[in-house]
């Protein structure tokens, strides 16, 4: 297979709607249903993504995609093919970010590029060109040298990514990119993702980061318990399942509660704290804070994380 | 990836073999260093020291010196300790800590390429060791050539049969420390009652047929035929014997490597 010199994925293997289509899959461990018979369609050039509290089945499925667990039922084809029969040929179009950090510490920086490289087969001076441009893309060319053990977290999570597209995948596959990273580390990757999919790469996203989600999703599935709870583009999820604004009031009164429950207006008692969801342009929010409370009042933009709350709800997962 | 145990291996395993190599060359001064020294201790201590005491041994119907005795078996220890110990030790780092095979899973390679490149670099090591260990005991005369040279495919042989019980262990201990069972129990018995240090038939008759499991028993007594150059038809049941060892632990490693890391 040749490879077009292309720095990022504007190759395209594949011409299709759909990158992934995946049909009543299936995980299970023993008696543990991991995935429970979910299907899902990732459409080619867009970004997908798989959202759920920890334990939902997030990583059990997309190891599934790339062919790193068995399914246990159902089909599963990536770009058209089976997984189960074609998954070496598939394989080499796939570029994968585990969760766990999976860099070579026996090796350096450009080392572990070069030689995941050749897992690929390229020939060694195409892996050291390609190598040097995603050392580039990364902002990692001056550490070129370095073991990988002297890396900090974030310039560790971005030679992950880097590694991942050193085949020039079609489909990149995400598993929690930034999680635990700071602020600025987790918004390098942001950016970089965002000029791989200017380019229409098509990426498969797992995240428990709601701001992650809305930013780089053009669709996504929540799901809990192996099974999706609902599917759509981020907006549409918000207006569907929580309105425009969300009114938070902390200590609410017994008077606020009645009133609340008055104009039945849809809402969260969580005790200490009430969350009121609604289309309101002001007039509630003060009302509320003129009658109710003077202050610990706030209304904000309704965001992915009041879905996500609400429809898998606030209990502790561990 | 398809359920069940299938067996997909294919030339890739040369790749997983490829970059432990070059992670032995960033460091190969100092990995030269044991196979190089160990047999001077070992002569100086064994041959020197203690031939004093033993002098001339007889072997096969003839007087030797217990040094020349002590020398193959070297070797063929050497053999066995440097494929088991990287299959055991240095290839659990690298699936449990340093998630070495996850991220190997993630390319076009299998798992079986995966383990067989594992093994297949500890056969090489074997055969590194064998090498400059023979340079440095051959310069004491203790090795006839060529019959020798056998000695280095020898070495390939010997280590995948080690690399592949190795392999093995690894697949069903539930961490590192565990290996010091099959190490107390199964390579340091060996070590010592293989016919290394002292001929087998000073052994009492069930603790020589008990010798003859041993693989390194067999690969003891095809190193010492080779450097002795005393090449007769018998070695072939030697050489079946560790083909057979490997024939079984092989497929065994796979498949337990296969039942520990695909989920």
């Amino acid at each position: 297979m040749v490879h077009p010199q292309a720095v990022l994925g504007t190759r395209t293997l594949f011409s299709g709607q759909y990158i992934v289509e995946a049909e009543n899959l299936l995980k299970t461990f023993g008696d543990f249903v991991a995935v429970n018979r979910i299907s899902f369609q990732v459409a080619t050039g867009k970004c997908y993504g798989i959202l759920g509290p920890n334990g939902a089945g997030k990583t059990t499925t997309v190891r599934m995609v790339y062919g790193f667990s068995p399914m246990s039922g159902g089909r599963l084809k990536v770009f058209g093919l089976d997984i189960s029969r074609d998954w070496r040929q598939i394989k080499f179009h796939i570029g994968v970010c585990q969760q766990e950090n999976s860099l070579d510490p026996d090796l350096t920086v450009l080392q572990n590029l070069e030689i995941f490289a050749r897992y690929f087969d390229m020939p060694k001076k195409e892996a050291r060109k390609k190598a040097m441009e995603l050392l580039d893309f990364i902002a990692l060319k001056h550490r070129l040298n370095a073991p990988v053990t002297e890396l900090s977290g974030g310039m560790m999570r971005r030679l992950v990514l880097a590694r991942s597209l050193i085949n020039t995948p079609d489909l990149l596959i995400l598993d929690e990119p930034t999680t635990g990273l700071d602020p600025q580390s987790r918004h390098q990757i942001w950016d970089r993702l965002g000029e791989l999919q200017g380019k229409g790469i098509t990426i498969l996203l797992t995240t428990h980061y709601m701001e992650e989600a809305s930013r780089l999703c053009d669709r996504l599935i929540i799901i809990d318990h192996g099974l999706i709870l609902v599917e759509g583009n981020p907006g549409e999820l918000i207006r569907q399942y929580v309105g425009g604004n969300v009114i938070e009031i902390a200590r609410p009164t017994g008077e606020l509660r009645s009133f609340i429950q008055a104009r039945q207006l849809p809402h969260e008692d969580l005790g200490h704290r009430l969350i009121v969801y609604c289309e309101d342009r002001g007039e509630l929010y003060q009302r509320i804070t003129r009658d109710f409370c003077k202050e610990g009042c706030v209304m904000r933009l309704a965001t992915l994380e009041d879905v996500f709350l609400k429809l898998t709800g606030r209990e502790l997962r561990e | 990836m398809t359920q069940g145990f299938r067996i997909k291996i294919s030339r890739r395993f040369l790749r997983v073999w490829g970059r432990n190599l070059k992670v032995y060359r960033k460091s190969w001064k100092i990995s030269f260093i044991p196979p190089f020294l160990e047999p001077l201790f070992y002569l100086i201590a064994f041959g020197v020291g203690l031939s004093a005491l033993v002098g001339n041994i007889r072997y096969q119907g003839s007087d030797i010196s217990y040094m020349s005795f002590i020398a193959p078996a070297l070797i063929g220890v050497s053999i066995m300790y440097n494929s088991f110990f990287e299959t055991t030790y240095a290839s659990f780092v690298r699936m449990y800590y340093q998630k070495t095979f996850d991220a190997m899973l993630a390319t076009p390679l299998s798992l079986e390429e995966v383990i067989t490149g594992e093994i297949v670099w500890g056969a090489t090591k074997s055969f590194i060791a064998a090498a400059i260990m023979m340079g440095v005991i051959s310069f004491f005369g203790f090795i006839r050539f060529p019959e020798g040279l056998l000695i280095l495919p020898l070495a390939v042989l010997g280590g995948i049969a080690f690399g592949s019980i190795g392999m093995f262990f690894t697949g069903i201990v539930a961490n590192i420390e565990m290996f010091n069972l099959p190490v107390f129990l199964f390579i340091t018995p060996m070590f010592l009652f293989s016919g290394t240090f002292f001929p087998l038939e000073n052994l009492p008759q069930w603790a020589q047929k008990a010798a003859t499991l041993f693989p390194l028993t067999h690969l003891v007594n095809l190193s010492r035929a080779f450097s002795f150059g005393q090449i007769h038809i018998s070695l072939l049941w030697e050489i079946g014997y560790l083909l057979l060892f490997s024939l079984i632990f092989f497929p065994l490693a796979l498949l337990k490597m296969q039942q520990r890391l695909i989920k």
